[in-house]
């Protein structure tokens, strides 16, 4: 089981190292043409030179490392090294395959070794410590293998086997394990690095790769077994957990190159490195594991626990601890961080087909040549495989991110917008797809050739142009439609509804005045904050006033409408009680413009809370309230949205009626489901209706207990709407949440009575869609509203070949309402390529795309199965693609080896954040609405939510100096990266904790909460007290722009070390062991390593 | 008491009553032969300027059966204080308070001049007068205006602690609310949907035990008598909302497509008028009036479509069983009038319009419940505005000439029956021995309900003479009849007027012409009129013509006197020589002939002849022609 990701070794992986490094264009370039083996070396080398030289402190690693691979007969040694080394932590398959063949006997030999009890381990320990050199990586991956590997095999086997391979790789480690072994024993050492770590961390972290971890480089085959008895021990023990700690925190920084060249730098160097090479103290562990046979005893148990990870309810796993040095498995952090100096400096040029885009965590520039920006269209592949039955084989999902209305860095120009009059978009006679950059022009220009479906167009008169040498037409550069990814077409009247141009959209205002509602102080509070906010409705481009109307309705057992004519001297308030067959009771006066009516508009916002001040009404309705809105805008004739504020289970008498059914004894049968259905039909019909009219709805919901969300979120989710979640609402603590959100949610720009179409090339269609929205047939993706944050998820599937010359070409056209009420369409372009081999599928891949993928198909999947079995799916799903790669593409090497690809190596530690959410593994203290509204939220989040959702950012505040007001670097989100001398930032889109450490200093405490000492700290503070000192202000401003980031607010909540409120904290620590039962990073990598061995066998 | 004519018209000044037959026909089979019926007409509260009500109860016969009040005709035992009641001839023993009465000293209602008298009745609380406005908002902009300045100069006219409510409809219904503050609230209904009385009430809120509204504020006592309404208010709480409410009613704001007619909900506003009253305050005189200026033209009792090119259904329609809603409408209305007669609230219709308003489908709200139906142009009318401005008119004391939820209860002696009532009134269902058989109109009861009278309130009352020939009738006996009305006066007083009258049997075939002298023409026209009329509404034209004819004929066979197959020969007595000439009038009257007259026309005008004194009938059945010359007063023509 080599964990990380594809090794260097083969020349494919030598790309994907590259790519990491940053390299990866040239190398990748030049391992293509893998033929060349020294060019590919040196590339190679170079980037490993690269890993190498940020840490310096692993120098000594590297220098082995790289200085081994060279050594090393030409390439092929290098390879094998290299796989040694990357065996686990990379996946490259070229060189893997070699070189995993040799390790796995090594490997193998391990699983035997495991027998051994842990308590031998210590004295193990100290023996291996000298071996321990080799044995790191393999250690790990003996972790890894043990897993999968229960072979009794006896230690010595493994020396046998393993002593070429295992040992090359483990060799470079060894020096570290040595020295690790050192540290266990030692306890105050491992405290040092601990400590230190934090801080040294970060400019070790180059080093790191945790691919070296894995695969030790070739040094020697011997010390690898050694190491990894030696390693094991260290992590069962009481002692090896400091030193784990430390090695955490090292890992961390080791980030980037290390998975590749790990192997290389690691083994080196041995004493010094502790401190900076986190790898090395991986190795040392793994080495533990390998040496001490009990250490694979341990890997036995875990298993059990392994398997129980798909069902995994609850059982703790009975495995030990830890059995891999966490800091030696990929890391999220140091991938995103890789990819952040590599890739985040230039800008992303779309030209070229097929290119796989900077994460989302990057901040990159878009230049828009032809294919759609990545800020629309993400794909989890950008190579598709040209048959099905790659396809299958590889069970990679071929699906696009879609965000069709993208908000746009203020640098990137918004879509040009194309009006061709009279005749509209010129489109392909067959297929209906809109003239795009890829259309073909032939005949001197008089017809074009459909880029979708190959079918032969006129080129109308008008749009005649002349083409040029190279067969372009004259004017491809002036024409949006010809030479951008992503543009608009002006609609004509034919695509509108009922064939009248649509007036401008409308926002209701329909406000729960009962009870609850009253006495939080919500009506108050949202009266007061309607009459500024109206004047911020959204407008076009340079509008002077927003088209928008606005209305007002209020609400409990019946509703009350307003009449808000500008001409009345007060407002007219008309009560409805009629709930069981809902109208409109007026017309006239019920939307109008902000402006004209502002008197009487305001005179209404202050009257509302007074007249209901004394209400006792505590039964709502619900299901009217939208039928009302509906109706509205239907008797408006426009499409609009409706701002839905509500408090409690709608129980009065009335269509949409709801009963209490929150029973969490359903958790873990097969009943789970329903938990997360609706309750009645009655709200997917509303939801058409509302559809049908162009009518999106907002939720904002304050509820004090169960409401059902599962059911009330129909509607919205229907309708492409959001729904906001605000428990136990109370003015003084959640008024800049909710304000914040609504004054977000009403400026946004939307549009409206939109539908959305995704083409693709003859060869794949899509298939299937997720998100919020309505689809009355196979194709059309129907969203009654759209806004910029709404992200639509498109699987295709392949229904005929596909062609490596001219790819695959997917164009999505949206047709919608704009907010000043024009009908637009806007088209999106994205030009993929297509492969024969699976390689390069698996070198083109998305990993956050791909969990977005997942997590909305899972969370989808618990409506109509039992939680396990979707858990069990994803699991093996993922197991499979993992395991298609490793026999497809890895190079030959042992079982015991995990190999990741490249671009995947991340895969299992997001797909155990995804399993161990809220909805696949609810905690004790998640509500059956927090699931459900959860699930909901997933179903339309873009790739980076759901990337800081499932993953979240643990940013530490007081390690880099106060002056440095970059944003610190992340850590991992492991309770081990934590040190009670500092502090922390933890955000994944919707909370946001500031955790203290016990023993902060005072002057931090003092600057920071302006008390004087830890014990003085609030917890639960939701605000920072504002104080005029530099850190005050730093961490101030770091809340404000991690805010400004995401699209709901986060309220933030300090927790303090050994606070009560710590539990909810931990919750995100998603690379430790939940609560509730969710496996750490490690137990689950070993899991899914049992799991792909288990099919590749 | 020189003439018939002389008693005809005294009795009718006293008492408000005419008969057709002044002596009585003394057994059943002579009574038969006279061709027509012993009847009367009635107008129960005729203004008697001369006539104070006095301030105690009427004593009753003790009887169960009978409770018929004491009156002139008693016979009074004055040293046993004892009185023997003239229908079921118990002995009764007066009253403590009447310990002190004599030959000298007797009560008013023993008095032979106060045949009728009035009693005011002291127990129960009073209730305050309620108008209840239903406004159509369909209508032209002018129409509108001169409504809403009508309504809100009506409301001047209201006396303070009078309640108001106030419902527009168009296409949707409005009940306003009246007592909030700062902004005006109003609850709306669809009006395409029929909701029943319950659905109603709980939608207003108000089948809840306490009011929601204002619990916080347990002060304010003063509060709540009336608390059970928002909807209605006394008119000095609220008189400058409700103007203010009035005069910024806006037209039906729901645009009307070319060639439609505006969405009307008439049906479903009365509708919830009713329900309201119903909910709020049963059994208490209210007047639900409804404005309209168009047909309903949705949801129960809609009587045309929206459709402009469908013209509304007019005689030949409905000959031709081709108005496709009437049935439908009528019923939804009749159920309404129904619910309302039994609370005793009254209805009016004032129906402004160019075309038909349904009145035809709605006649019986108002024909039920004793309501106004007034029919016009346009709200822009001095026609409307004079008419409306009367109905609120004041009597001598300052009162308004109505009364509400009034029940008239009709007492016989033995011989007599009563055979129904043609008016303004519904049968309360009250069997007693003094109830016939045969059914002429409104029959099988003796008492009826007139939820909306005025003074010229008029009914027919039908009798049946039972004696049989063998059982003659002792000389000089004389049959007695006695009307109770009970009724809440428009000062809100409870109030009862009794009126007792006798006359005289006569055996028909010896003493003929004493009957045929004591016949009063006039009030055998207007009874026949009603009765065919009455008959009309049900059946075909033609048949009623045929069978007034046959009366006619057959009365002419019994008192002409001719000599047979010479036509010149035939002579017919003074008393009875006016009789034909109503009948020629009566048959080419609009209450009978359709032709030239829409269903609405003819609807209104049945209405009014069925409600109207002797001499407006007698008018109506035959107009006067007044010729005017600058030499004289004018004089009447034929």
């Amino acid at each position: 089981m080599n964990l990380n990701q594809s090794a260097p070794p083969v020349p494919p992986f030598g790309q994907p190292q590259p790519a990491y490094l940053g390299h990866h264009q040239s190398s990748y370039g030049g391992q293509p043409g893998s033929t060349t083996a020294p060019t590919s070396y040196g590339a190679y080398n170079g980037p490993v030179p690269g890993y190498q030289q940020t840490p310096p402190p692993g120098v000594s690693r590297a220098p082995p490392s790289s200085g081994a691979p060279p050594a090393s007969t030409a390439q092929g040694p290098c390879g094998q090294t290299a796989y040694g080394q990357f065996g686990q932590g990379d996946v490259q398959n070229g060189p893997s395959s070699t070189v995993q063949m040799q390790r796995l006997p090594g490997y193998q030999p391990f699983g035997s070794a495991v027998l051994a009890p842990v308590v031998s381990q210590p004295a193990v320990l100290q023996p291996y410590g000298p071996p321990p050199t080799s044995a790191q990586v393999t250690a790990q991956l003996a972790g890894m293998q043990i897993s999968g590997a229960v072979a009794p095999a006896s230690p010595p086997s493994g020396l046998g086997y393993g002593p070429p391979t295992s040992l090359a790789s483990a060799s470079g480690s060894f020096p570290n394990s040595g020295l690790y072994g050192s540290y266990p024993q030692g306890q105050a050492p491992p405290l040092g690095q601990a400590q230190g770590h934090p801080g040294a961390q970060p400019p070790q972290r180059s080093v790191p790769p945790q691919a070296s971890s894995f695969t030790p480089p070739a040094s020697g085959g011997p010390r690898m077994p050694s190491m990894t008895g030696p390693l094991l021990p260290g992590q069962s023990f009481g002692g090896p957990p400091v030193s784990q700690p430390n090695h955490v925190s090292s890992p961390a920084p080791q980030v980037l190159p290390p998975g590749t060249q790990m192997t290389g730098p690691p083994g080196p160097p041995p004493p010094p490195m502790h401190s900076s090479q986190q790898p090395g103290y991986q190795l040392q562990q793994n080495g533990s594991y390998g040496p001490t046979r009990g250490p694979q005893s341990n890997y036995g148990s875990p298993y059990p626990g392994a398997a129980a990870f798909g069902s995994q309810p609850g059982p703790p796993q009975p495995l030990p601890p830890k059995r891999l040095d966490p800091d030696a498995i990929p890391s999220p952090i140091q991938v995103i961080e890789d990819d952040r100096n590599n890739r985040g400096s230039e800008p992303f040029v779309t030209g070229v087909r097929g290119q796989v885009p900077p994460l989302v965590t990057t901040n990159f520039l878009v230049k828009d040549q032809g294919n759609a920006s990545p800020r629309y269209i993400r794909c989890t592949s950008y190579n598709i495989p040209c048959t099905s039955d790659m396809a299958k084989q590889a069970q990679v999902p071929l699906a696009a991110v879609i965000k069709p209305l993208a908000r746009l860095p203020p640098e990137e120009a918004s879509p040009y917008v194309v009006d061709h009059g009279e005749s509209g978009p010129l489109r392909c006679n067959r297929c209906k797809a809109y003239m795009c950059p890829f259309m073909q022009f032939v005949e001197g220009g008089r017809r074009f050739q459909c880029c979708f479906c190959s079918c032969i167009n006129d080129v109308p008169p008008q749009y005649f142009q002349h083409l040029d040498h190279t067969g372009k037409r004259v004017d491809a550069y002036d024409r949006p439609e010809l030479s951008l990814g992503s543009y608009e077409f002006l609609a004509t009247v034919d695509y509108c509804k009922n064939n009248k141009f649509p007036s401008p959209p409308a926002f209701i205002f329909m406000i729960d005045v009962s009870y609850n509602a009253i006495r939080s102080g919500l009506v108050r509070l949202l009266c007061e904050e309607l009459k500024s906010l109206l004047d911020f409705l959204p407008r076009e481009g340079g509008a002077e006033e927003s088209a928008v109307r606005v209305g007002f309705v209020t609400y409990n057992k019946v509703l009350h409408f307003y009449n808000v004519k500008s001409s009345l001297a007060q407002p007219q308030m008309m009560v409805v009680s009629d709930v069981g067959d809902m109208f409109v009771p007026l017309l006239d006066g019920f939307l109008v413009n902000v402006n004209e009516s502002q008197a009487v508009i305001t005179s209404l916002l202050d009257q509302i809370p007074e007249m209901f001040a004394d209400t006792r009404e505590t039964e709502t309705v619900f299901a009217p309230v939208i039928q009302a809105g509906m109706e509205a805008l239907k008797a408006a004739e426009c499409a609009g949205k409706l701002f839905l504020f509500h408090t409690s289970l709608p129980i009065a008498e009335a269509p949409g009626k709801l009963k209490n059914r929150d029973d969490r004894k359903l958790i873990n049968t097969d009943k789970e489901k329903t938990l997360f259905q609706p309750q009645t039909g009655a709200y997917q019909t509303l939801a058409k209706e509302c559809v049908a009219q162009g009518c999106c709805v907002d939720l904002f919901l304050f509820p004090n207990q169960y409401v059902d969300v599962a059911t009330l979120s129909v509607v919205p989710q229907l309708t492409g709407g959001s729904v906001y979640k605000y428990a136990c609402f109370q003015v003084e603590n959640d008024q800049e949440r909710f304000l914040s959100d609504l004054r977000r949610d009403v400026q946004k720009v939307v549009g409206f009575d939109a539908v959305m179409r995704v083409r693709t090339s003859t060869g794949i269609r899509a298939v299937d869609f997720f998100g919020a929205f309505y689809m009355s047939n196979t194709t059309d993706v129907e969203l009654a509203g759209l806004d910029g944050d709404k992200t639509v998820t498109v699987e295709f599937k392949h229904d005929d070949r596909l062609n490596e010359e001219s790819g695959a070409l997917l164009q999505c056209a949206l047709l919608y309402t704009s907010c000043a009420g024009q009908r637009r369409l806007r088209i999106h372009n994205l030009a993929l390529n297509c492969c024969t081999q699976l390689a390069d599928l698996y070198r083109n891949c998305e990993t956050d795309t791909l969990i977005n993928y997942m997590a909305k198909f899972a969370y989808r999947g618990v409506l109509n199965s039992p939680v396990k079995t979707v858990r069990d799916t994803l699991i093996t799903q993922c197991a499979q693609i993992l395991a298609c790669y490793r026999k497809n593409c890895a190079s030959p090497s042992s079982a015991g080896q995990l190999i990741l690809p490249e671009c995947m190596k991340l895969l299992p530690v997001y797909l155990n954040c995804v399993l161990k959410s809220d909805v696949l593994q609810p905690g004790a203290e998640v509500t059956t609405d927090d699931r459900a509204y959860v699930r909901q939220l997933v179903t339309s989040m873009d790739v980076a939510e759901t990337n800081v959702f499932f993953y979240p950012r643990l940013l530490p505040l007081t390690k880099s100096p106060i002056e440095n007001t970059t944003e610190p670097p992340a850590v991992r989100a492991s309770d081990e990266r934590l040190s009670n001398g500092d502090i922390y930032l933890l955000e994944n889109g919707l909370n946001l904790f500031l955790w203290v450490g016990a023993s902060v200093q005072q002057g931090v405490v003092q600057s920071l909460f302006g008390v004087s000492s830890f014990s003085q700290i609030t917890s639960g503070l939701s605000v920072l007290p504002v104080l005029d000192n530099l850190l005050s202000k730093k961490v101030r401003g770091l809340i404000d722009s991690l805010r400004a980031q995401r699209s709901r607010y986060m309220k933030l909540i300090v927790v303090k070390q050994e606070d009560k409120l710590e539990t909810l904290f931990k919750h995100f620590l998603v690379e430790d062991k939940s609560l509730s039962g969710g496996a750490s990073y490690v137990d689950f990598l070993c899991h899914m390593h049992k799991e792909i061995r288990q099919l590749l066998s | 008491m020189a003439t018939y004519l002389e008693f005809i018209q005294q009795n009718e000044e006293r008492d408000g009553v005419r008969f057709s037959w002044n002596v009585w026909p003394s057994s059943r089979l002579e009574a038969t032969r006279m061709v027509v019926p012993l009847a009367c007409i009635l107008t129960p509260l005729k203004e008697r300027p001369d006539l104070p009500p006095v301030q105690y109860e009427p004593v009753l016969c003790s009887r169960p059966t009978c409770k018929a009040i004491l009156n002139p005709l008693c016979q009074v035992d004055y040293r046993a204080k004892l009185w023997a009641c003239n229908f079921c001839f118990q002995r009764n023993q007066f009253p403590p308070a009447y310990a002190g009465i004599s030959e000298v000293n007797q009560p008013a209602e023993l008095m032979p001049q106060f045949s009728t008298v009035e009693y005011v009745i002291q127990r129960g609380a009073q209730s305050p007068l309620i108008f209840l406005y239903v406004v159509d908002t369909c209508l032209e902009e002018d129409d509108l205006q001169a409504l809403k300045e009508s309504l809100q100069m009506s409301l001047s006219l209201l006396p303070p602690d009078a309640m108001v409510g106030l419902i527009t409809f168009g296409r949707m219904v409005q009940v306003h609310e009246l007592s909030c503050e700062g902004i005006s609230k109003s609850y709306v209904f669809r009006g395409t949907k029929d909701l029943t009385a319950k659905q109603i009430q709980d939608m207003l809120g108000l089948t809840k035990p306490a009011m929601p509204v204002h619990p916080a504020h347990p002060a304010q006592p003063q509060e709540h008598p009336s608390i059970s309404s928002r909807f209605l208010q006394p008119i000095h709480k609220i008189d400058m909302n409700l103007t203010d409410l009035l005069g910024e009613l806006q037209r039906d704001p729901w645009p009307v497509p070319q060639g439609k007619r505006p969405l009307r909900s008439t049906g479903v506003a009365l509708s919830i008028a009713v329900g309201l009253l119903e909910g709020t305050f049963p059994n208490t005189g209210a007047r639900i009036m409804l404005f309209v200026g168009g047909p309903p033209t949705q949801g129960p009792g809609m009587v045309v479509g929206d459709e402009l090119k469908v013209p509304i259904r007019s005689w030949h329609d409905i000959e031709k069983d081709n108005a496709r809603f009437m049935k439908k409408a009528t019923k939804h209305y009749e159920m309404l009038a129904n619910r309302a007669a039994a609370n005793g609230h009254c209805v009016d219709i004032y129906a402004c319009a160019l075309d038909q308003t349904g009145l035809l489908e709605m006649k019986c709200c108002t024909n039920l419940t004793g309501g106004h139906m007034v029919m016009g142009d346009s709200f822009n009318t001095s026609l409307f505005k004079q008419t409306f401005q009367r109905i609120f008119s004041k009597d001598f004391n300052g009162n308004f000439r109505m009364a509400f939820g009034a029940t008239l209860e009709v007492k016989t002696s033995r011989e007599l029956k009563v055979a129904g009532a043609i008016g303004p009134c519904v049968s309360l269902n009250v069997k007693g021995p003094c109830v016939s058989e045969n059914e002429l109109g409104v029959g099988g009861t003796s008492q009826w309900k007139i939820c909306g009278l005025d003074p010229t309130s008029t009914l027919g009352i039908y009798f049946e003479v039972v004696n049989q020939h063998n059982a003659p009738i002792p000389q000089g006996g004389r049959g007695a009849i006695q009307f109770v009305t009970h009724y809440q006066h428009s000062s809100t007083q409870r109030r009862i007027r009794a009126t007792t009258i006798a006359r005289n049997w006569a055996d028909a075939q010896s003493q003929l012409k004493h009957i045929e002298a004591a016949f009063d023409q006039e009030a055998a026209a207007v009874l026949m009129a009603r009765l065919g009329v009455f008959r009309a509404e049900s059946e075909e034209g033609p048949d009623v013509l045929r069978w007034l004819d046959r009366q006619l004929i057959r009365l002419c066979q019994k008192f002409g006197q001719y000599t047979k197959e010479d036509p010149s020969s035939f002579r017919l007595s003074d008393s009875f020589s006016l009789y034909p000439q109503f009948m020629f009038h009566l048959r080419r009257s609009p209450f009978l002939q359709v032709f030239n007259n829409s269903p609405d026309e003819s609807s209104y005008y049945r209405h009014h002849f069925a409600r109207q004194d002797l001499t407006q009938s007698l008018i109506m059945i035959q107009p006067i022609l007044y010729s005017y010359s600058f030499h004289g007063p004018p004089e009447s023509k034929r």
